[in-house]
């Protein structure tokens, strides 16, 4: 339910999974939203911050959250299930 | 804390061939270097003149050419027995699958000239063996890829109807080809056969991620150290080229299966195929360390110190950790000699 919690990050945005030996880049924003997750902050906050840094519409965040946890699940790094933190 | 009685040690190190199909001499010899100290005195024990750790001076003291496995025992311990009356071998470490039969059988006698070893007994390398491998997986229960032993084409045949293509198909001692037709497989197999002799062994092709576990068993059915290793880049001859440990409770777990049902006394490796339903299937099992054995010191376990120190009696703590996310990338690097050098081993066997 939770981003695996030795998944290994970095502010490159460099991503690595210990379990599987995988590694992905990702942009600054995906940097940023792995911390958060990470440290364990819920979606709703993760996405006020993000509506409050960024001009994009909560539809169009919801949509790309979406997207991101699709990404996030394809690439093995949750726990199970959705990103459900507290 | 290196106690004294292993800084000065004299060991002999056989798979110097640090090229395209890696053995893993070079490896272990690094590891012990790094391990024991400058100090100790690294014996080559060497096949060919053109085995690159012959001429690896910072690494190897001195490399004497050995017979090869087919001249016999006879042959080979009286080939030692020169060496340890120049050198004074404390210890063997053989790193070949096909040298292991023969190091075996001498080991008493290794002994009693003071020479140790840490090595499996007969039966283990048996049961380990390609042809026995899907058999030993039937009866303790582990993922082996289905199997047929090839003597003839029309086994080949029966091979595809029964585990259906794609095909791996392996030599006895070594080589493996993935064949899609009936005529690849028909080419592998006399090419294999050809090779390495008989039966060729046709196996079950299993897509997934290709994991190896370097581990070292204590002979009485635990491990004493366990590093996992995902392979990131793959030869055309199947070998890593670069890797990263990994860190999979299931690996340790399949480790410690297999040293509870075999009791392996020494260094082992597993080749194994992780599929899409996260079964992991055992491809090999290598009865020795892998030429990527350094990756394991780097990531904190120094198998091969560990080797010596159990060789030499003493009890080991099993290592429980090491560093996930330690990347090895193997190159090529032209060292340059004299040819004097390359003169003097193929001549005389020594250098």
């Amino acid at each position: 339910m939770k981003l695996k919690k030795n998944i290994a990050t970095s502010e490159s945005g460099f991503i690595f999974n210990p379990a599987t030996g995988d590694s992905f880049s990702g942009n600054a924003m995906a940097s940023s939203i792995l911390l958060a997750m990470k440290n364990g902050e819920a979606e709703v906050t993760i996405k006020q911050n993000i509506l409050q840094k960024y001009e994009v519409s909560p539809e169009q965040l919801d949509r790309d959250w979406d997207d991101w946890i699709v990404q996030l699940k394809e690439a093995n790094l949750l726990e199970t299930g959705s990103y459900d933190g507290k | 804390m290196t106690a004294n009685k292993y800084t000065n040690l004299c060991i002999g190190v056989t798979g110097l061939n640090a090229n395209d199909n890696p053995g893993p001499g070079v490896a272990v010899i690094r590891a012990l270097k790094e391990g024991l100290g400058a100090g100790v005195k690294i014996i080559g024990l060497s096949y060919e003149s053109l085995e690159p750790g012959i001429y690896m001076h910072y690494l190897v003291d001195k490399t004497y050419q050995v017979p090869y496995p087919t001249a016999g025992t006879e042959n080979l311990i009286e080939r030692i027995r020169h060496i340890h009356e120049k050198e004074g071998l404390d210890m063997i470490i053989p790193n070949f699958d096909a040298e292991l039969y023969n190091f075996i059988k001498i080991a008493p006698q290794l002994k009693k000239m003071g020479i140790h070893t840490l090595l499996p007994s007969i039966d283990q390398l048996l049961m380990r063996d390609k042809v026995n491998l899907a058999a030993f997986g039937r009866q303790n229960n582990f993922h082996v890829p289905g199997d047929y032993k090839l003597s003839t084409e029309a086994d080949l045949k029966a091979a595809a109807g029964e585990l259906s293509f794609p095909l791996v198909i392996k030599g006895k001692f070594y080589g493996a080809t993935v064949a899609y037709t009936l005529n690849a497989a028909l080419n592998a197999f006399h090419q294999l056969g050809a090779a390495w002799g008989y039966p060729v062994i046709a196996q079950q092709y299993i897509k997934g991620t290709e994991i190896n576990i370097a581990a070292l068993g204590d002979g009485k059915g635990n491990n004493i150290s366990i590093v996992p290793m995902r392979k990131l880049y793959i030869t055309d001859k199947g070998k890593a080229w670069a890797g990263v440990t990994i860190e999979d409770p299931a690996l340790i777990k399949l480790a410690n299966s297999f040293a509870k049902a075999t009791h392996w006394n020494g260094p082992y490796e597993m080749e194994i195929m992780r599929d899409g339903e996260d079964h992991l299937f055992i491809l090999e099992i290598n009865p020795r360390f892998p030429a990527w054995i350094y990756l394991a010191a780097a990531a904190g376990q120094n198998q091969p110190v560990s080797l010596v120190k159990m060789a030499m009696g003493e009890d080991i703590i099993p290592f429980n950790e090491y560093e996930a996310g330690k990347l090895f990338i193997r190159h090529s690097w032209d060292d340059v000699v004299d040819i004097s050098e390359f003169q003097q081993f193929s001549a005389l066997g020594e250098l």
